[in-house]
C-alpha cells in the first residue's frame, strides 16, 4: 500500500543521492511524518536549507523549498518567517553547517527567538567534502584531517541552543524514529525558535574511519548509548561514560517570537498607537 | 503468511539495516546488492525494516484477512 508521506516527496527526484546506509534519509522521513502529524499546510509550509550532505533534503521534499548559501539558512529562513509570519518555516542543516560555517548565525536566531523550527542533521562529520572533522566530532574519533582522532572538544550543540535562548531544544537519534518524529513535531508545536538535533549515521566518512562501516552497526550504537532524559538524570556520574549520551526534550519555555515582538513595532511605527 | 511485503527495488540501495533489524530473519541481500525476501512465511508484520529503511524502498502490511 502506499504510505501518506509519499506525497510529501518529489517522486521523481528519488532515490535520493545519499549513500547507502545513510541517515539522512530516515531523518528526513521523520520531519514529513512530524509535518503530517501536525496537518500542516503544504502551501504554507516552506523549508530551508544550507549546504552540505543533509541539506540536499530540501531538494526531495515537496514544499516551497530554499537551499541556501553555507551556513546562512537561519537568516534566510528569519527573512520569510518576517515577510510572512504565517509561514511555517522548517530549517534543515548540517553539524558542519550550524555549528562551524553558521555558528554565528545560530547564537543568534536562538537568542533572537525567531519562530522556526531547525533540525540539525548530526552526522559528526562533514561528508560531502570528504569527512573532515566539524566541531561535532567527538573528541578521540578519526576523521580525514584528524587521523590520530580529533584532539578537539566538540560542541553540545543542545548545550549551546539552550545557552542561546532557543525555547524548545531537544535531541534524538536516526534509530529512535518515532521519538524523534515526536521532538520534531512538538518543535513545530513551539511558537519560537525549536532546536531538534537528529544523530544520524554516516557510514562512508566517518563509520569507515572508526570500525563502524556498517550503517546498520552505527544504528545499534544508538541503541545502546543513547539515555532517555529521565533515565539519564538519575544515571550515577560514573556510568556516563564518554559513549554516551542523553536523548529527549531538554528545555521548553515560552517567550515572545521575534515575529510578534516586531509587529509590535510596525503598530507602533504605523501610529495605531495614537 | 500474514503479511505483505512490498519492496520499490529501483530505491534499494542494499545496505542491509532492514536485514539487521529483523527479528525473524526474514531478508537478505542478494548477489545484485539489493534486499530480497527469503523466508515470507516468518514475517510477523512488526514493520522494523520499514521504519529504519533510509531510502523508503520496504513497506510491510498486515495481510487483511478476505
Amino acid at each position: 500500500m502506499e504510505r501518506s508521506f509519499e506525497k510529501y516527496f518529489r517522486q521523481n527526484r528519488l532515490p535520493h543521492l545519499w549513500c547507502p546506509g545513510c541517515g539522512n534519509g530516515i531523518v528526513m522521513k521523520a520531519i514529513v511524518q512530524a509535518i503530517e502529524k501536525k496537518g500542516l499546510d503544504q502551501d504554507k509550509t516552506v523549508i530551508v536549507s544550507g549546504i552540505g550532505c543533509s541539506s540536499r533534503a530540501s531538494g526531495y521534499m515537496d514544499f516551497d523549498t530554499l537551499h541556501t548559501a553555507h551556513g546562512r539558512a537561519i537568516p534566510f529562513a528569519t527573512g520569510i518567517k518576517l515577510a510572512n509570519p504565517e509561514l511555517n518555516v522548517i530549517v534543515i542543516t548540517g553539524d558542519g553547517d550550524c555549528t562551524a560555517i553558521g555558528g554565528n548565525h545560530f547564537i543568534h536566531g536562538c537568542r533572537r527567538n525567531v519562530d522556526l523550527t531547525v533540525v540539525l542533521f548530526n552526522n559528526s562529520i562533514y561528508g560531502m567534502t570528504g569527512g573532515q572533522a566539524s566541531p561535532m566530532t567527538p573528541t578521540h574519533k578519526k576523521a580525514t584531517t584528524a587521523p590520530y582522532g580529533a584532539i578537539d572538544r566538540n560542541f553540545d550543540a543542545c548545550r549551546l541552543a539552550e545557552a542561546a535562548g532557543a525555547t524548545y531544544v531537544a535531541r534524538s537519534t536516526a534509530f529512535h524514529v518515532q521519538h524523534l518524529t515526536d521532538m520534531i513535531a512538538g518543535g513545530i508545536d513551539n511558537k519560537g525558535f525549536s532546536f531538534v538535533e537528529a544523530i544520524c549515521q554516516c557510514p562512508t566518512s566517518f563509520g569507515r574511519k572508526n570500525k563502524m562501516a556498517d550503517p546498520a552497526k552505527m544504528m545499534m550504537w544508538m541503541r545502546d548509548n543513547a539515555v532517555m532524559k529521565a533515565a539519564w538524570d538519575k544515571l550515577p556520574d560514573d556510568k556516563k561514560t564518554e559513549e554516551k549520551f542523553p536523548i529527549g526534550l531538554f528545555y521548553n519555555e515560552s517567550e515572545t517570537d521575534y515575529a510578534t515582538a516586531y509587529n509590535e513595532v510596525i503598530q507602533i511605527a504605523g501610529g495605531a498607537d495614537k | 503468511m500474514n503479511s505483505e511485503i512490498t519492496i520499490k527495488l529501483p530505491r534499494c540501495k542494499g545496505c542491509g539495516i532492514c536485514v539487521a533489524f529483523c527479528p525473524k530473519q526474514v531478508l537478505a541481500v542478494d548477489e545484485l546488492g539489493k534486499v530480497m525476501v527469503v523466508n515470507a512465511d516468518a514475517c510477523i508484520a512488526c514493520g522494523q525494516c520499514e521504519l529504519r529503511c533510509p531510502d523508503y524502498a520496504i513497506f510491510v502490511d498486515k495481510k487483511v484477512k478476505a
